[in-house]
């Protein structure tokens, strides 16, 4: 299991955590990060940070700080999805 | 301008509240069910906007008050808390809602319905619009409306706010709503919340509140509750504790359950199957933010935003300028014999106006941008560029705009301020936001390197000096929005978390609703004070009126209060090298930078101000009582230094007390002035010691 801030540009994942206890877990938990949710990369800031992530047919960009808490199992690339537990490397 | 359009918001109608996640259309709908019939301001002690706008029902007029676009009623920061707080009755000079509009995506139904299902929780009634259908069908979103108005026990009306499609059945269904109850269908706690539940009410009634279950929710799921009462803490201990006995997490349990139930409803009549056209919208992206392309397309269109609003504002400007010296001529002349009325009327009255109006191309300028940038979905791409840049500091991506528009005027970009959601960056960013070297600086560094950097060093040094002066400000700002956030506003950032909407293409009636309101605005609420300061600068430059008749210009301009009063406070500025009539002038710039130029003029040479070339020459000529020289390039340095920090600007001032409060104003004003007083010593100490 890693953080979505290591799936790199265009790698993909489904949700198997969100970490931490404070209001910003409970924020991306409204937001529908939700265990169990796919999510993919698709763009990387300039700078490296912030990224943007697509989940559910649509995208948010958050910060790496932020994105931190989003503990993903990888399936990277456009994988079938039913991830084996084990998965590629980030 | 009829009064009409002005008309106080009637507080006698019913309030409903309008609530959604942001990028759902909300204010698109908001402006099209309230037209330009709308009041802006902010709430009480925070820079959050606050809206409101009167709408026209079938059987009476209503008010819709516009709440900040948010995903949870779980407030994450005191200004977040606002949301409940007017949902609740709880919030100061706001009534009680009497029914709230939900605002959803009709494309991202599941995740805006959580923020549905919360406030549904108010006991308010509730009517759903489901905006943007057409997008969503577009995108494989086959939805059976029947059928959710159904399940979920509201009315459900489909709209497309910018086309105005689906508003008479929204009007109805409110009327209709604002009759009926609630009768939404709720959250079915499994027994464990429900007992938890029932030991917060029971705490909070113990301690004489009644809660709605909306703030029962927040009190037993919240992390950090939005109210606190005795034996509150006791009270969420215990319900966790069953919560927790029950296998529940209290920090995700209510997002567990809440989906768990939307996902119940949404079964059978919301189906999305993603057709090729849902990934269009989002192409073009591949370039716009692209590590490199990204950056030079921002470059390109920032600098289409900039020198639109720095030269094509410019003409106009001008004319406007032209215009009211026109205006000023005939008047004058049309007044003469009556010196102390043609005086007030051309001096104060027609240059206060004329002061005023020459802000609106800016304004509609810059407006006609940021509602494009804004309503195409690209500025959230800017903010995602640049937010790294500012991150640091406490601001974010979004603080860009308003700062490279600060370039041009501060006025304008402290308006646009409002795109900014997190209230801390937004104020941090009007703090620092005229330290940018604005166009009204332009004329104060022509003069003084024209006369004195210019002949001495050549041409490549004068240019090296303008934008040298243009730098200074950025290189500053920066580092006090990090002071400023660090050490002075105790809020705490909301996290940047920015969603990405669908590129979408902007509605010529919304950009140009936005452009009148802004221009509006800052006429009716800024342009009046900036009228008041300029009479009242007026009036402390004219009176009292020297005895002796005939007096040149200059003469009683040294006796006026202002003039005695800049001679009395010289003496603070000698350090930087000002003599008494640079004090003088740089005091009567109070309500504009420039006016430092015609004051000079008037002080000088005692000729109108606009003779550049004499009072190049006076200036030269000046000389202190023992000798030496007065403007040296040591003084234009120190000039120039003091008006890129200095906030000598009542404009900017009127509309920063507008878009935050007086005593931000006021405090940027004692920062700025120390700031550019202390620059302005250092400048010119160092720069006689360099020359020996």
């Amino acid at each position: 299991m890693s953080s979505v801030k290591d799936l790199g540009l265009h790698g993909s994942g489904e949700i198997a955590h969100v970490a931490g206890r404070g209001p910003l877990t409970q924020r991306l938990l409204a937001m529908g990060f939700l265990p169990g949710t796919r999510l993919r990369v698709v763009q990387v800031a300039p700078f490296g940070d912030p990224i943007t992530v697509e989940l559910d047919g649509w995208r948010v960009s958050l910060r790496l700080r932020e994105a931190d808490a989003l503990q993903v199992k990888s399936t990277n690339g456009n994988g079938n999805g039913n991830g084996n537990g084990k998965g590629g490397h980030a | 301008m009829s009064s009409a359009t002005l008309a106080p918001v009637r507080t006698a109608s019913a309030l409903v509240a309008v609530i959604g996640n942001p990028n759902t259309g909300k204010s698109s709908l908001f402006n099209a069910l309230t037209g330009i019939r709308q009041q802006v301001g902010n709430y009480p002690g925070i820079t959050v906007e606050r809206k409101e706008g009167s709408c026209r029902l079938e059987d009476g007029e209503i008010t819709l008050i516009d709440l900040p676009g948010t995903y949870s009623l779980a407030a994450m920061s005191a200004d977040e808390q606002v949301i409940i707080d007017v949902l609740s009755g709880r919030q100061a000079e706001t009534r009680t809602p009497s029914a709230v509009l939900c605002v959803v995506d009709a494309s991202n139904l599941r995740r805006n319905l959580f923020l549905v299902s919360q406030v549904a929780e108010t006991g308010l009634p509730v009517v759903v619009a489901l905006n943007m259908i057409d997008e969503a069908r577009q995108r494989g979103v086959t939805l059976d409306v029947p059928g959710l108005a159904a399940r979920l026990g509201v009315p459900v009306v489909p709209t497309v706010a910018v086309r105005g499609e689906g508003l008479p059945e929204l009007r109805r269904a409110l009327s209709e709503a604002l009759r009926s109850k609630n009768r939404f269908t709720p959250v079915a706690w499994p027994p464990a919340v429900v007992e938890a539940r029932g030991i917060v009410a029971d705490a909070a009634a113990r301690s004489g509140r009644t809660c709605s279950d909306a703030e029962i929710s927040r009190l037993l799921f919240d992390v950090e509750p939005p109210l606190a009462f005795g034996g509150m803490i006791e009270a969420r201990a215990r319900a966790h504790q069953i919560l927790e006995g029950a296998g529940l997490d209290p920090v995700s349990a209510e997002a567990f359950l809440r989906y768990r139930h939307l996902d119940g409803l949404l079964g059978g009549v919301a189906k999305a199957e993603p057709t090729p056209e849902a990934a269009r919208p989002y192409r073009i992206d591949r370039l716009f933010t692209h590590r490199l392309g990204g950056l030079l397309v921002f470059g390109a269109f920032m600098f289409l935003v900039f020198a639109s609003v720095y030269w094509i504002a410019r003409p106009v400007m001008d004319g406007i300028e032209w215009l009211f010296g026109k205006l000023g001529a005939w008047a004058g002349a049309a007044l003469a014999g009556h010196p102390m009325l043609e005086s007030l009327v051309v001096d104060g009255v027609i240059s206060g106006v004329g002061g005023v109006i020459v802000f609106l191309p800016q304004i509609l300028i810059l407006f006609l941008f940021v509602a494009i940038l804004e309503d195409s979905g690209y500025m959230a791409r800017a903010a995602f560029l640049m937010d790294k840049v500012f991150s640091w500091t406490g601001l974010n991506g979004k603080s860009f705009v308003p700062m490279l528009s600060s370039f041009a005027c501060a006025v304008p970009a402290i308006m646009t301020t409002r795109t900014i959601e997190d209230p801390k960056a937004r104020l941090s960013t009007i703090l620092v936001s005229p330290l940018m070297s604005c166009s009204a600086r332009l004329p104060v560094y022509v003069l003084m390197i024209g006369a004195f950097i210019e002949p001495k060093y050549g041409p490549l040094w004068a240019g090296v000096a303008l934008f040298a002066m243009h730098m200074l400000g950025l290189v500053v700002a920066i580092p006090i929005a990090f002071f400023i956030n660090r050490f002075l506003l105790k809020l705490r950032p909301l996290p940047f978390i920015l969603e990405m909407p669908p590129y979408r293409m902007p509605r010529a009636l919304s950009v140009g609703r936005r452009m009148f309101l802004s221009g509006r605005e800052f006429v009716v609420r800024a342009g009046t004070v900036i009228f008041a300061i300029s009479i009242v600068i007026w009036a402390l430059s004219y009176f009292p009126r020297p005895s002796t008749p005939n007096v040149d210009k200059s003469a009683a301009l040294e006796q006026s209060i202002l003039g005695r009063f800049g001679k009395a406070v010289q003496p603070v500025f000698a350090p930087a090298g000002f003599d008494w009539k640079t004090t003088v002038a740089v005091l009567a710039a109070f309500p504009a930078r420039e006016v430092v130029v015609s004051t000079l003029g008037i002080l000088y040479s005692a000729e109108d101000g606009d003779e550049n070339a004499a009072l190049k020459q006076q200036m030269a000529q000046a000389k202190w009582p023992d000798g030496r020289a007065v403007f040296t390039p040591a003084t234009a340095a120190a000039i120039m230094v003091f008006f890129a920090f200095c906030l000598q600007c009542g404009s900017t001032m009127a509309v920063m007390a507008r878009e935050a409060s007086w005593k931000w104003a006021g405090f940027a004003f004692v920062y700025m002035t120390t700031l550019a007083w202390i620059a302005a010593v250092a400048t010119y100490q160092i720069g006689r010691s360099l020359s020996g």
